[in-house]
């Protein structure tokens, strides 16, 4: 418990690094980091204005102090491209990222270590193809893959809606229908996320699975006479999956890249699309805050991680 | 060494990883040989839009059609090759200076500097990569130089946590304790004896850093942050095909399969050299 509560505090360590680090880039940038937040159209005195409020003339400690208590009571400004708080902007937005990343997760975990036993164990032709598959699927970049998705589905069979979260009539649809409508509009980003999430899964649960395979303890498990799929889930799968549960609190920063460009694909409403949209605007406030917002959920599913492999493997604890 | 070679060509993974890098980057060398000018202006109404293996009115063959102002895709293909190639190869260069140094620093210096220096890994390592590479691409101008800068300064910390591990299990080692003995200088230990020695597991670290480098450029490009058009690069050809996924969905579908094969290809050697350097992964 101890540990896990040293942990948290190393993980506020990075958000508050993050924060530093952004503190720092935007007086590296080249440009007044005033006129860049007040935007291009601002007049004089509002350049002046935001400069004594960003307490540019002060000296640089005392500027990253207070930088860092705005930050910390989330007083983060209002956005430049769209006039509202960010901080709203991003509340209403990450429920819709953790959703997505969220049951990806669950999904290619799940699918990934059915394959990657499926390979350790069977080995053979089978562990060939489904390798060349899993391969294929690591290198698949996101975005593309669903560029051809949304080709197939949404143009040529015209099955599935390629963007949004929801359809323009979704309020005034019954229950039933208004689900069925968030399902279909789920479907295509998360199936372009878990389907780029399993390759990578499936390859690492078949290596860590190999690892385990040489042990003492299977060989000893087999000689007593267990049956193949016995010793396959409860001896081999069981320990594999240590390094595996490690593996999917690390994998979490590249998930969420991921979803980043999936989100700016489908134009899914989450922390992602509204970080490429404030980028591709300048939109300085914004990119700040949605920065740190996702590096804060990245440490809080790192936490989780952590406290899955303490459940899972009692040494850890 | 060259024993080596032969055995890990035996591999297939290796041997067909190899062979499409080479011809990537075969193709990438002699792009102006496989595919002429790729900005000659011909008759753009009549050569718009023209499907894979289409001849044009002009007489002229275009493997893999023509996008929305008559270019040819695979000239487009062969040219981008050259830009994302070489910003992939360039930024896991770097990554593998910066790696090299930090981690074995690291690993030979231990005590405040080492602590200092791992737990500055550890915070690289907790950063979302992709974030990161948007807000750096947001503060300053986009070009090959930035991305190439920024992928090789996220890209980093894998390499570094290796050669760590690997100087610090090599530091304990007789012929280094013996050249401690000696009275040979730390710095040149660290070159002359530990170094080249810890250096396998880099190149393995480096073949699948090359081919997430090159997935990054791509991905930064595609939207807009990365390499500008009208350079041609890999994923602003991607992104120049998503407007015209329903008329033409090749001009997109192209970039995307040759950056996957590439991808393929740079993780199946780096797999197949991992087993061949790891015994423990034979058995």
């Amino acid at each position: 418990m101890f540990s896990l509560a040293r942990r948290a505090l190393s993980g506020l360590g990075v958000v508050l690094g993050v924060v530093t680090l952004m503190f720092a880039l935007l007086r590296l940038a080249p440009g007044d980091p005033a006129l860049l937040l007040v935007g291009p159209a601002a007049s004089a005195e509002q350049v002046a204005a935001q400069r004594r409020s960003l307490g540019l003339d002060r000296p640089i400690a005392e500027q990253y102090v207070s930088w860092l208590g705005q930050f910390v009571r989330g007083d983060w400004g209002t956005s430049i491209a769209t006039g509202r708080p960010v901080r709203t902007m991003l509340a209403q937005a990450w429920p819709a990222t953790v959703r997505l990343v969220g049951i990806s997760l669950v999904l290619s975990y799940l699918i990934g270590i059915a394959v990657g036993v499926v390979q350790a164990a069977r080995g053979g032709r089978l562990d060939t193809v489904l390798s060349v598959a899993t391969v294929t699927l690591f290198a698949l970049p996101g975005y593309w893959l669903g560029l051809m998705l949304v080709m197939v589905f949404t143009y040529q069979l015209r099955l599935l809606p390629a963007f949004g979260a929801a359809g323009f009539d979704a309020d005034f649809l019954p229950p039933a229908a208004r689900l069925a409508d968030r399902l279909r509009h789920l479907a295509l980003p998360l199936a372009t996320l878990t389907l780029v999430g399993i390759g990578g899964t499936a390859r690492f649960v078949r290596g860590a699975m190999l690892d385990v395979a040489g042990s003492p303890w299977v060989t000893v498990a087999r000689a007593k006479g267990l049956s193949e799929t016995r010793v396959t889930l409860h001896h081999v799968l069981r320990n594999a999956l240590v390094p595996v549960v490690t593996l999917l609190g690390l994998s979490l920063p590249t998930l969420f890249s991921g979803a980043v460009f999936i989100e700016a694909i489908f134009a899914w409403p989450g922390v992602g699309r509204i970080l490429v949209e404030a980028v591709q605007a300048r939109d300085y406030p914004v990119v700040m805050a949605a920065t740190a917002v996702s590096a804060l959920l990245v440490v809080l599913g790192n936490l989780l991680a952590e406290a899955l492999v303490r459940w899972v493997d009692p040494r850890a604890r | 060494m060259r024993g080596d070679a032969r055995r890990l060509l035996a591999d297939r993974r290796a041997a067909a990883g190899l062979a499409i890098l080479a011809f990537a980057v075969l193709a990438a060398l002699l792009a102006p040989l496989l595919a002429g000018d790729p900005i000659a202006q011909r008759e753009i109404v009549a050569t718009r839009f023209l499907p894979p293996f289409a001849t044009d009115p002009l007489g002229a063959f275009h493997l893999l059609g023509t996008d929305r102002l008559g270019r040819d895709v695979w000239a487009r293909l062969v040219f981008g090759a050259r830009v994302s190639l070489g910003v992939g190869m360039l930024a896991v260069l770097l990554s593998v200076v910066i790696g090299v140094a930090v981690g074995a620093a690291a690993g030979f210096w231990r005590g405040w500097l080492g602590t200092a220096l791992l737990g500055l890994t550890d915070f690289a390592l907790a950063l979302p990569r992709v974030v990161l590479l948007l807000l750096l691409a947001s503060l300053w101008r986009p070009s090959a130089g930035l991305v190439i800068l920024v992928l090789g300064l996220t890209g980093w910390m894998p390499i570094a946590r290796l050669v760590y591990a690997e100087v610090r299990a090599l530091a304990a080692r007789p012929f280094v304790e013996s050249a401690v003995g000696l009275g040979v200088p730390g710095p040149r230990i660290l070159v002359r004896h530990i170094l080249p020695n810890a250096l396998t597991p880099v190149i393995v670290a480096a073949a699948l850093g090359l081919g997430n480098a090159i997935l990054l450029e791509a991905g930064l490009s595609f939207l807009g942050l990365g390499v500008q058009p009208p350079t041609p690069s890999w994923g602003n050809l991607i992104a120049s095909g998503r407007d015209t996924l329903v008329n033409a969905p090749w001009v997109a579908a192209a970039p995307g399969m040759a950056l996957v094969m590439v991808v393929v290809a740079a993780t199946l050697l780096g797999d197949a050299v991992r087993d061949r350097l790891d015994p423990a992964a034979n058995a």
